[in-house]
C-alpha cells in the first residue's frame, strides 16, 4: 500500500493554488469537479492511491476532507465529488470554472487494489461513499485482465439521488461487471430497479461470491458497514479481506489535531481505509 | 552552585532571549515573562496551564492569505527561554515533542520548540501530584538545564548542547566539583521527597486493561452526567493538544487569516462531520474518549498513557471528574466484578 505521497512544494500545512476546470452536476446537491494545480510542474507529481483524500480550502471559509474520485491511472488532473452539506461545500458549489482553491494532500492510506492482483473484486458503497469506491473502481476496470470478477454494488437513498447513473447503466450492459443497483425508496414510482437497502443486493451475487479469493472494498455512512459486515460474514469473507472506507471529523490531516482518533488509530494517517481486521477490535470504530 | 549566585546566573540567562518563569499572581502561579529576578517565585507546585503555551499556544496563525496567494505564518525567530519547568512538565513536552515532531513534521510546532530553551526546577510534591504513580517525578532528558535546589546550593544538569553552551558560559559561577558529601545531601533529598507523596492512581500499570474491561460500564454514564463539558480539563492538561482550524475573513473581503486554536474533545460537536452526524453525541462518550485516549490508547500508538500526573485536573475540574476519581471508580467496579483486588 502506497504511503500518503505528499507533493509539496511549499509547508505541509500551507495548500497549494489550485483551478476547477470542469464542473459537471451529477444531482440537485452534489457536483464533480475537475481540478488542476496551478503549478504545471507538480501536476505530473500529483500521484495517490484511490481511497486517499485531499484536504481543499475554500479560502476564507474553511478546508474539509474530500475522497478523490478519479483513478490515479489518468494523470495531470484529478476529480473530487462533493455533495452540497456545509459551509465550505456550499461555497464550492456557488463556484464556477476557473475559479481558485487551494489544495493539500493526498493524504491517508488508500484501497489495496495494486495488492489484490487476480482476485475477485466485490465493492460495496452507499451514498457518497460512491465516490471513493469509483475511484478504485475505475483502476480495476482499467485494468480489466489483472483482476478476477468484479462485482458492484450501490444503494442511494432515492432516484434523484443516484450518481453517475449514465455511467452505471454502461456497467450493467457489460458482461464482465456485475453491476447492481438498489435505491432505498422510491416514493414516486420512478424506479426500476430493486428497492431496498443496499444489503437486499447481496443475493444477487451470493452464488458467484468465492470466499477465499474475494476482496471486498467498502465506503458509505457509518450505519450501513454495521449491516454489510454482517452480509459479508455470511458470504465467509474473512476480516483481513474486507477494507473499509472510515468518514471522520478532521483537521490537519497529518495525524497532529487528534480529531480523527478512532482508537489508538488516526483515519488522516492510519486510514481512512482500515481492514476489517485492524478495527475489530477498536472501541467505537464501527 | 552556591545560593548567592543565583541571581547573577539568572541574569546570564535573560541575555539569551525572554525569560519566562512562575510568577505568583493572587493565589495561583502563572509562566511569565520575567523582567527582574526578584519576580520569580520556585516555591510553587503547579502553574493553571503548563509550559505548552511556548510551543502549541491557544491561538496562532498559520496562513495568511489574500485574494490569489498565500503565505505560510511561521512563529517569531524569537529565542525563549523558560526557568522553573517542573520534572512532569518536561515529561509532557516530550510527549508533544513525539506527536508533533514525529511522523509528519509539524512546521509551527518545530520552530517554536528550536526557539524554546528549558530550564527545569526540582518540586517537592503535594497531595493533588500522582507523578510517583506515572513515573513522571524525574527527569533524565528533554531540558537543557536543570537546577534541583538544595538547602544551601543548586545542583545542575546539563541536558543538550544549547545547556552547556550556557553552562559553559556561566563558568565562574558554578563550582566544577560536587563534593561527596553534596551528593548525599542529593540522595537523602531525593528520598525525602519520595517519601512525601500522599497520593497515588491504584494499579495504574493495569490501568489501559481495566479501561478497556470497564468500557462499557456505568461509571462513565455517571461521570458523564456529571461532566459540564466546560473543556477545562483539556486547557489546562500539559499534554492535551488537539486543536481546531478556522479561516477568518477581514472586513474588506479580500484577505484572511487561517487559525489554529486549543480545542477539546469534551466540547460537543467535537466529533460531529458533515450531515449532523456526530460519532459523539454525548458528553459520557466525549469524556470516555478524553480518559481511554490518554490511557490508553496512547500506549498502543507512542509506547505509554500520556498523563504525567502533574495534578491540574485534579485541581480545577469543577464537579472532580480527574484521573485519580476516575481511575479509582473503574478500579472499584473491575474489584467487585473480576475480583483481581489483589494486584
Amino acid at each position: 500500500m502506497r504511503n500518503a505521497a505528499i507533493a509539496h512544494n511549499v509547508g505541509v500545512c500551507t495548500p497549494n493554488n489550485a483551478k476547477i476546470i470542469k464542473i459537471t452536476e451529477l444531482t440537485h446537491n452534489t457536483k464533480l469537479f475537475e481540478i488542476q494545480l496551478e503549478d504545471e510542474h507538480s501536476n505530473n507529481f500529483f500521484d495517490y492511491s484511490p481511497g486517499q483524500f485531499v484536504l481543499i480550502t475554500v479560502f476564507g471559509v474553511g478546508e474539509i476532507p474530500i475522497g478523490l474520485t478519479s483513478t490515479p491511472i489518468k494523470r495531470g488532473s484529478f476529480e473530487l465529488g462533493i455533495r452540497k452539506v456545509g459551509n465550505v461545500t456550499n461555497k464550492i458549489h456557488q463556484m464556477n470554472v476557473g475559479d481558485i482553491v487551494g489544495i493539500r494532500g493526498p493524504f491517508g492510506k488508500g484501497f489495496p487494489i495494486e495488492e489484490n492482483k487476480h482476485k475477485d473484486l466485490l465493492y460495496v458503497c452507499g451514498g457518497t461513499g460512491y465516490f471513493p469506491i469509483r475511484s478504485t473502481f475505475l483502476y480495476a476496470i482499467a485494468r480489466r485482465e489483472d483482476y478476477g470478477k468484479i462485482m458492484f454494488l450501490y444503494g442511494d437513498r432515492c432516484p434523484t439521488d443516484v450518481l453517475f447513473p449514465d455511467e452505471n447503466d454502461d456497467y450493467k450492459k457489460r458482461e464482465d461487471i456485475l453491476f447492481h443497483q438498489s435505491v432505498d425508496r422510491d416514493d414516486d414510482k420512478c424506479w426500476e430497479g430493486n428497492v431496498g437497502v443496499v444489503t437486499t443486493l447481496f443475493p444477487n451475487i451470493a452464488k458467484e461470491i468465492d470466499p477465499v479469493n474475494t476482496v471486498v472494498f467498502v465506503a458509505g455512512p457509518a450505519i450501513m458497514y454495521r449491516y454489510v459486515i454482517i452480509e459479508l460474514e455470511k458470504l465467509g469473507i474473512k476480516n483481513e479481506n474486507i477494507y473499509l472506507s472510515l468518514e471522520r471529523k478532521m483537521k490537519c490531516g497529518i495525524g497532529k489535531c487528534c480529531h480523527c482518533g478512532i482508537g489508538d488509530k488516526f483515519a488522516c494517517l492510519d486510514g481512512p481505509v482500515f481492514s476489517l481486521d485492524q478495527i475489530r477490535g477498536l472501541l467505537e470504530a464501527l | 552552585m552556591s545560593k548567592e549566585k543565583f541571581p547573577e546566573f539568572v541574569e546570564l540567562i535573560k541575555s539569551k532571549g525572554k525569560l519566562f518563569g512562575p510568577v505568583k499572581q493572587k493565589e495561583k502561579y502563572s509562566f511569565e515573562e520575567i523582567k527582574d529576578f526578584s519576580e520569580l517565585d520556585f516555591d510553587y507546585q503547579r502553574t493553571i496551564i503548563s509550559p505548552k503555551k511556548f510551543i502549541t499556544p491557544a491561538k496562532y496563525s498559520t496562513l495568511r492569505f489574500v485574494k490569489f496567494g498565500q503565505t505560510e505564518v511561521l512563529p517569531d525567530d524569537e529565542p525563549q527561554i523558560v526557568m522553573g519547568v517542573h520534572p512532569c512538565d518536561i515529561h509532557a513536552i516530550k510527549i508533544l515533542d513525539r506527536l508533533f515532531l514525529g511522523n509528519i513534521k509539524d512546521p509551527y510546532y518545530a520552530k517554536r520548540r528550536e526557539n524554546l530553551i528549558i530550564i527545569g526546577h526540582s518540586c517537592l510534591p503535594d497531595d493533588k501530584c500522582v507523578c510517583q504513580s506515572t513515573g513522571t517525578d524525574m527527569v533524565e532528558d528533554g531540558f537543557d538545564l536543570f537546577l534541583t535546589e538544595l538547602d544551601d546550593f543548586y545542583l545542575l544538569w546539563v541536558g543538550s548542547d544549547k545547556g552547556l553552551g550556557i553552562a559553559i558560559e556561566a563558568e565562574n559561577l558554578l563550582e566544577e566539583n560536587v563534593s561527596e558529601e553534596e551528593i548525599q545531601e542529593y540522595v537523602r533529598w531525593q528520598q525525602e521527597r519520595s517519601s512525601m507523596f500522599t497520593t497515588s492512581i491504584p494499579s495504574y500499570k493495569y490501568l489501559a486493561d481495566i479501561i478497556h474491561l470497564n468500557y462499557d460500564s456505568d461509571v462513565w454514564e455517571q461521570f458523564g452526567e456529571k461532566c459540564l463539558s466546560c473543556g477545562t480539563c483539556s486547557l489546562v492538561c500539559p499534554t492535551c493538544n488537539c486543536f481546531h482550524v478556522d479561516d477568518k475573513i477581514m472586513m474588506n473581503a479580500e484577505e484572511g487569516i487561517r487559525e489554529r486554536m486549543l480545542d477539546s474533545c469534551t466540547l460537543p460537536y467535537y466529533s460531529m462531520v458533515a450531515g449532523n452526524h456526530d460519532f459523539r453525541p454525548d458528553r459520557t462518550a466525549r469524556l470516555k474518549l478524553y480518559y481511554t485516549h490518554k490511557l490508553k490508547e496512547y500506549i498502543g500508538r507512542w509506547g505509554q498513557p500520556s498523563c504525567v500526573g502533574c495534578g491540574r485536573c485534579i485541581a480545577y475540574c469543577p464537579v472532580d471528574i480527574n484521573v485519580i476519581t476516575v481511575s479509582n471508580a473503574l478500579f472499584e467496579e473491575v474489584c467487585e466484578t473480576q475480583e483481581v483486588c489483589d494486584q
